[in-house]
């Protein structure tokens, strides 16, 4: 069975060429443009991975992780931050919220797929 | 017999006696084998306290009051006994200041006031002119009772109504006024001791002692068996049985009030001042003193009663005085010999008392009042004659003469009225008034001059009001109703009861109100007034007398020559002492000085305390300041230099204006620095939205080239709508950079703007054409409404950046138009001497506490429920710059769901 994985942005062309990618490399993708919507997605298809941008509106990337590691039972949800705004005290923040992976725009489509992959693989190994 | 010529030789013998001793004691002291360096000549000094009015006056009070004589010795045995360490800190401060006198010590204290010292002087002199007055009294009545005998005279007569040249007070005046010029000044400089005066005064001492105790012993074991058969027979008198209790001799009032006065005498009246503390020549006499001069006072004290209640018994029907009893007693029992010695020892006492008195005043009159009188009086060119020496003589000679023609007046005047205690009393008054000051001065430092100054003086006015001038009324000389009603009849103000304080006897009376004025405005105007550097100096010099052992430091400014120094000192002490004493100034500081050196503080200061020693500290000290600073004609200019108060004030003025303009200063830094780091905060924040607004433009080109390069083989027409991502992405990165440059260029002032009169129209038009492109796009129904009035007021601005801000405005409005039915209306008028352009749109409209934030860099308030606004949010950030330059206004008039205007208004350019 195919992963999952849920691609959160409000750039709607970040959107479109991470869908791309990880569609091309055999992941099933969801994708959504603030974090409401996000939330409503995880909830409908509990993914393996949420690529999660940090500023976007309604509400941002640190209170939808929040949210996702409040309840238990997307204890197993692998969390992916992006932000644009690459200093340490994000960083430091994202990680603090639970949040497995922290990377910073502009990124490398090879590189997140790399990462993504690697997650996902551990998680296959520990079960 | 005993005939007039006798009595007149002993006395004149007696006195001869006195001088060869006086003499024998200077010899010694010139040879350094001082005679009177032992505690037993020091106390028997202090014993001066007991004048005349001991001798005769103790036993009239004893038997009129009892023991009621006994507090005026119980006072300073109490004094010595208790009060010892304040006697050891006076003498300590004394030598330490060489103090020539009480007015000296107390305007040392309070910063070498000139004007102290002479208030102090005359104080003294008006205060102690009773006590003097009443010495010439008791030698004349005692003299003119001698002369009768055997023959016991009844009640004196006084010297009221006798011509002035029949008199004998006049004579014994002009007399012990010879006696005391001869004697007190036969040479100057009053710190260097009087030895062989008081080597006299302490023979005079025994002299007195031995007389009285004679007369006791004879009157006690001669004409009765002893104190037990004198008290039983008194005791069987039932006049008399009252004078054992304190009741029957004025009550405890009376009592504690005389033990005080008599406390404060023993030290504060000028003269015991003078042995006890300015001819103290060894502080650890001291030591003895405080059992000795009690012991003196008790041995004293002892015959008063037997003689008093002898002399009452002896003449029951009260014809003869009770101040004569010691003389009318050996006379009645014709005791010839112990006649006359009574009467020797009566004159030693009076004569103790006028010499010490006198020299002690004398020298405070010339240091402290007429010689700085003189030193201000330019026009006698004091300060440039070379020998002054004889001129103090001459003012003390005359001092003395006067002190005594002023006694001699006052006894005329008060005559018999007054018993011989109660005139001793006023003197004790007034001198007490010298207590506050005093023993303040010497263990608080806050005590300031003005304070001194005006406790003093209203102690003595209240003085002078409630005793000096009643008695005058009591001898007739002032209406008697000026006692019984009050000046002018005012109650409030009778002498004996003022402010309506009645039930006092007058001393008592007096004591409380002349201290209660007296320590009452000395306390509050000390507080109020602050100390001039020399007054803080003299006062922790004062105070802290036990704790310095060096001299101090000495602030000094001016230039003089040493020789200046030693030959201004010359002047006042001599040649030859002068000499000597900056010898040994040079072996103490352990170099020679030569007379053109520059004299250094501690020469002056040296040099000051040596004239101090024969003209006081205040004279001392315009006499040095004279020779330090040249040419000083006026004498107030030489005051102020001499006060460095006014200087220091000045210094501390400016200290506190600097602090508080510094205090200026670091609060603008501090708010400059504030300022600073909100910058740096508004700036952190703008490079960090900058760069994410840049990566975000960024992230999208890079991704679509990889996947572009990473999977060859996609369909063609996917490609060419990720190319087309990856064009627009990068016009959007371009825009952005633009825009940045742009507002970054003007903040820095770096814009070249092209500012010129022009009509608005074109620029108008040319951006409505620059706009047109979405309005004719197919997908999105805009309608592009105008409303370009004819005529427009010409502007001075630059057309490109003009263009720019209608351009924005436009784009603004197309985004955020209805996405269905949209309308944009573009306006333009000429308002109220304005240009006013406004861009409608019939968007979702902005809420109100939003409409400030849209001008701000970076915050787009879009439609942010469908899609995120496509503008690098830098568009109204610089039409506001722009339209700002123009000299104009922008802003936004709009609310939710109602659309929005967009509107800026450029002021009419003047016609040049």
């Amino acid at each position: 069975m195919a992963k999952s994985v849920l691609i959160v942005d409000d750039e709607s062309y970040i959107v479109t060429s991470l869908s791309f990618v990880m569609k091309n490399a055999g992941f099933e993708t969801g994708s959504a443009g603030d974090g409401e919507e996000a939330l409503e997605k995880v909830a409908a298809m509990v993914p393996d991975l949420v690529i999660l941008d940090v500023m976007m509106p309604k509400k941002d990337g640190f209170e939808v992780c929040k949210e996702i590691r409040a309840n238990p039972e997307w204890k197993s949800v692998r969390i992916m931050m992006l932000t644009a705004k690459g200093r340490d005290s994000e960083r430091e923040k994202g990680l603090a919220l639970g949040a497995d992976e922290y990377l910073t725009k502009p990124f490398s489509t090879r590189d997140i797929l790399a990462r993504v992959q690697e997650m996902l693989a551990v998680d296959r190994v520990a079960s | 017999m005993l005939q007039g010529w006798v009595i007149v030789a002993t006395a004149v013998l007696y006195l001869c006696v006195l001088f060869a001793i006086a003499y024998w004691g200077d010899r010694r002291a010139d040879q350094n084998r001082s005679i009177i360096s032992n505690p037993y000549i020091y106390a028997l000094s202090i014993a001066v306290y007991c004048t005349s009015w001991t001798f005769y006056g103790s036993v009239g009070r004893a038997a009129s009051n009892g023991v009621g004589f006994l507090p005026i010795y119980l006072g300073p045995t109490l004094t010595f006994i208790l009060g010892w360490f304040l006697l050891r800190k006076m003498i300590r401060i004394s030598k330490v200041n060489r103090i020539t006198s009480i007015a000296d010590f107390i305007a040392s204290r309070y910063g070498k006031s000139a004007m102290l010292s002479g208030l102090v002087t005359i104080i003294a002199v008006v205060g102690i002119m009773p006590y003097i007055s009443l010495q010439l009294k008791a030698v004349s009545t005692s003299f003119t009772m001698l002369m009768q005998y055997p023959w016991v005279a009844p009640i004196s007569s006084g010297s009221q109504g006798v011509s002035i040249f029949a008199d004998t007070a006049l004579y014994v005046a002009i007399f012990l006024g010879m006696f005391a010029i001869l004697f007190g000044t036969r040479h100057i400089d009053a710190s260097e001791h009087h030895e062989g005066m008081v080597l006299a005064v302490a023979f005079e001492s025994v002299v007195k002692l031995l007389a009285f105790l004679a007369v006791g012993i004879f009157v006690t074991f001669g004409m009765y068996d002893g104190f037990g058969d004198i008290f039983e027979k008194a005791r069987a008198s039932e006049e008399l049985a009252s004078h054992f209790t304190i009741e029957g001799s004025g009550g405890y009032t009376s009592w504690v009030t005389l033990t005080l006065l008599s406390m404060a005498a023993i030290i504060f009246l000028p003269r015991q001042f003078q042995v006890a503390i300015v001819e103290c020549v060894n502080e650890q006499h001291l030591k003895k003193a405080i059992w000795l001069v009690p012991l003196y006072l008790f041995l004293i004290n002892i015959f008063v009663l037997p003689i008093a209640f002898g002399g009452l018994l002896r003449f029951p029907d009260g014809t003869v005085h009770a101040d004569t009893f010691v003389l009318t007693l050996p006379m009645a029992e014709n005791q010839e010999a112990l006649a006359l010695f009574a009467f020797i020892g009566g004159l030693s006492a009076a004569t103790a008392m006028i010499i010490v008195a006198t020299v002690a005043l004398s020298t405070m009159v010339s240091n402290d009042l007429v010689m700085p009188v003189l030193l201000r009086i330019n026009k006698l060119h004091l300060s440039e004659r070379a020998d002054l020496s004889g001129l103090i003589l001459t003012i003390r000679r005359c001092t003395i003469a006067f002190l005594l023609l002023l006694g001699y007046v006052y006894v005329r005047l008060i005559g018999d009225s007054y018993a011989l205690v109660s005139i001793g009393l006023v003197s004790f008054a007034a001198a007490a008034q010298f207590a506050p000051p005093i023993l303040a001065g010497m263990y608080w430092k806050g005590g300031t001059r003005s304070g001194a100054f005006a406790g003093l003086a209203a102690g003595f006015i209240v003085w002078a009001y409630t005793l000096l001038i009643p008695s005058f009324a009591r001898s007739g000389w002032i209406p008697e109703s000026f006692l019984a009603d009050g000046p002018f009849g005012i109650e409030l103000l009778k002498p004996y009861s003022l402010f309506g304080l009645p039930g006092l006897d007058p001393i008592s009376h007096a004591l409380f109100w002349t201290l209660f004025f007296n320590v009452g405005l000395f306390v509050l105007v000390s507080l109020w007034t602050t100390r001039s550097v020399i007054e803080r100096s003299q006062a922790n010099q004062f105070v802290d007398v036990f704790r310095k052992t060096s001299e101090g430091h000495r602030v000094w400014r001016g230039n003089a020559a040493v020789g200046e120094i030693k030959q201004l000192v010359a002047r006042f002490v001599g040649e030859v002492r002068m000499r000597d004493a900056f010898e040994r100034y040079e072996v103490s500081v352990g170099r020679r000085l030569a007379n053109e050196d520059l004299a250094d503080a501690g020469i002056v200061a040296y040099g000051e305390r040596q004239l101090a020693g024969a003209i006081g500290a205040a004279s001392a000290r315009i006499m040095i300041a004279s020779v330090v600073r040249e040419e000083v004609h006026d004498i107030d200019e030489m005051m102020e230099m001499l006060d460095e108060a006014s200087q220091v004030i000045e210094y501390s003025r400016r200290l506190e204006q600097k602090s508080r303009e510094l205090q200026i200063a670091t609060d603008d830094l501090k708010a400059a620095n504030k300022r600073l780091k909100e910058l740096d905060r508004l700036k952190d924040g703008f490079i960090s939205t900058v760069s994410h607004e840049l990566r975000t433009p960024l992230t999208s080109i890079r991704s679509f080239a990889e996947i572009i390069f990473d999977n060859p083989e996609m369909p063609d027409q996917q490609r060419s709508e990720f190319v087309d991502i990856i064009v627009k992405e990068s016009e959007r990165l371009t825009r952005l950079i633009d825009d940045i440059l742009d507002i970054a260029k003007m903040e820095a002032g770096e814009i070249d703007w092209q500012l010129r009169v022009m009509d608005p129209k074109p620029i108008i038009q040319a951006a409505l054409n620059a706009t047109s492109g979405p309005f004719q796009k197919d997908d999105r129904k805009i309608r592009l409404e105008t409303d370009i009035a004819e005529a427009l007021p010409q502007v001075n601005v630059d057309s490109d950046r003009l263009t720019q801000v209608i351009v924005n405005l436009i784009s603004n409005a197309v985004k955020f138009c209805d996405r269905e039915d949209g309308v944009v209306s573009v306006s333009a008028q000429h308002k109220d001497g304005m240009l006013v352009v406004r861009v409608t749109d019939n968007g979702i409209g902005i809420a109100p506490e939003d409409h400030a934030k849209v001008f701000q860099r970076f915050q787009q308030v879009g439609n942010t429920l469908t899609e995120k606004p496509k503008g690098t949010g830098l568009g109204l950030p610089i039409c506001v710059e722009i339209v700002k330059y123009f000299g104009g206004t922008i802003g936004v008039e709009s609310a939710l769901g109602e659309g929005a205007t967009f509107w800026f208004s450029i002021p009419e350019a003047k016609e040049a």
